[in-house]
């Protein structure tokens, strides 16, 4: 038990990063960098959605909130959606949450917006790498979607 | 009686008289002083009780849709704003609607009368000067001390449909809009806005008199009020807070008039334009739209050009 405690105590803080991944591209592209072994950080919680125009802005809003310390959002490229404007439409939104978010005071780098298609394993690694490393930094998710006890007056 | 008055009920009257309408949505004088309240009118006797002046602060546009029936509307700038893109969103039918156009110099900020005296008691409006008497001592103001934070950078005050005009037209500068109150926050840093909003969100009881007097929040099912998924846990702490006014900017996002109808509700006085404003700004600055300037076009959101602008994105 000792032991375990021990170990715990000494690992790296690794950030839980919940990932929207479209399935079209970024999903079979994170499927070709397993394919491929390429190794990248086991942060991410792949989520898979049928495109990036499903993704609901309160999708990322609700995964801040229920303590993901970071959001990762990946799509087709523009021009590539298997529907046509799915993406074209989701970039609006996205670049949305994002000001809005950063305006709040949630730190730039814990939201994180990237086209990946599904020839692009390399890349795929490369940015959950990217995104990791900037998380990490960061640490946990303290900050404005945090409340230590739960009340509304806490400050 | 001033002559816009006299005009809204002629008309009204009229309207109703001639059965071209079964309800004509206005103000009346509310029961609490400098607050008018919104009224419908179903009869000619009713006319009377119309009224228009400086406390008319409520955005009708939003019970237009919830009113059965062919209706006439008396319409600020922001109302008839509010109308285009619920026409555009096809929640209205431009048919049904009579809109009675009035410009509008802009409403009373009461939390900042109440800041200063109190309770309003009693209070009297004449020739843009407003006497006030309040628990805690009396004063007159200017109305344009006492101007709302939406009306003091409105760029639309005349409204921008309408079927018939009452009074005169406003002039108004045709500069591109001004965002100085949005750049004023975001020249702060990063933890000088989260303690910001943190405070804001703190005093946020989630009444949802922000959703439910706002013109374009009408969902049939709230998200906040969804059960699967339930995307609130039902307490309230600013996270919780924040998740909901987070989420109700993002659906407002492009479609936004800025009529400043949620933060007059608000009992709370939390700045939830601060929200709606940087939004506002962003769809400016980055798709140069402005929403409901016309029936015709789409709500920002809705549209996308090949060329949008892709800051947002990862470096890798």
């Amino acid at each position: 038990m000792g032991e375990i405690q021990v170990e715990t105590e000494n690992k790296k803080y690794e950030p839980k990063i919940a990932a929207f991944l479209c399935n079209w591209c970024s999903y079979a592209g994170a499927d070709l960098a397993g394919v491929g072994r390429i190794q990248y950080p086991a942060t991410i919680r792949t989520i898979r959605v049928p495109c990036s125009g499903r993704i609901n802005p309160l999708y990322v809003l609700k995964a801040m909130a229920n303590g993901a310390d970071g959001v990762l959002v990946s799509g087709c490229h523009p021009g590539d959606c298997h529907y046509i404007s799915g993406n074209y439409v989701a970039r609006r939104k996205f670049a949305l949450i994002k000001s809005l978010l950063n305006h709040v005071g949630l730190e730039e780098d814990r939201i994180s917006f990237s086209w990946v298609s599904a020839a692009e394993g390399g890349r795929f690694a490369e940015v959950v790498k990217g995104v990791t490393e900037r998380v990490s930094a960061l640490g946990p998710n303290n900050g404005i979607f945090k409340v230590v006890d739960g009340g509304a007056a806490d400050e | 009686m001033n002559k816009i008055i006299n005009d809204i009920r002629e008309t009204a009257r009229q309207l109703l008289a001639e059965g071209k309408v079964d309800v004509v949505i206005g103000y009346e004088k509310g029961s609490l002083p400098l607050k008018a309240t919104p009224c419908f009118v179903h009869s000619s006797e009713g006319v009377d009780s119309l009224i228009w002046d400086e406390t008319c602060e409520n955005n009708l546009a939003t019970y237009v849709a919830k009113t059965p029936g062919k209706k006439a509307i008396v319409a600020k700038g922001c109302d008839s704003r509010a109308l285009a893109v619920l026409l555009q969103e096809n929640q209205i039918v431009r048919d049904d609607l009579y809109i009675i156009g009035v410009s509008c110099h802009g409403v009373i900020d009461q939390r900042k009368i109440g800041a200063e005296v109190g309770e309003i008691l009693e209070a009297s409006i004449s020739d843009g000067k407003i006497s006030v008497k309040g628990m805690e001592g009396d004063k007159e103001y200017l109305f344009t001390e006492v101007k709302d934070a939406t009306c003091q950078t409105c760029r639309y005050p005349n409204p921008v449909m309408e079927d018939l005009h009452i009074g005169d037209t406003i002039e108004v500068s045709q500069e591109a809009a001004a965002f100085a109150d949005v750049e004023a926050l975001e020249s702060k840093s990063d933890s000088e806005r989260q303690e910001y909003f943190k405070e804001q969100m703190s005093k946020c009881i989630r009444c949802y008199a922000c959703r439910n007097a706002c013109p374009l929040c009408y969902c049939q099912e709230c998200f906040v009020d969804c059960n699967s998924p339930r995307w609130l846990t039902g307490g309230v702490n600013r996270a919780e807070n924040l998740l909901f006014q987070a989420g109700r900017v993002m659906h407002l996002a492009g479609r936004c008039v800025d009529c400043g109808a949620c933060s007059r509700a608000c009992p709370q006085g939390v700045d939830i334009r601060a929200l709606n404003r940087k939004m506002t700004k962003d769809v400016y600055v980055m798709y140069n739209h402005e929403s409901g300037i016309s029936e015709e076009g789409k709500p920002a959101l809705n549209e996308y050009s090949a060329n949008d602008p892709e800051q947002f994105l990862v470096k890798e």
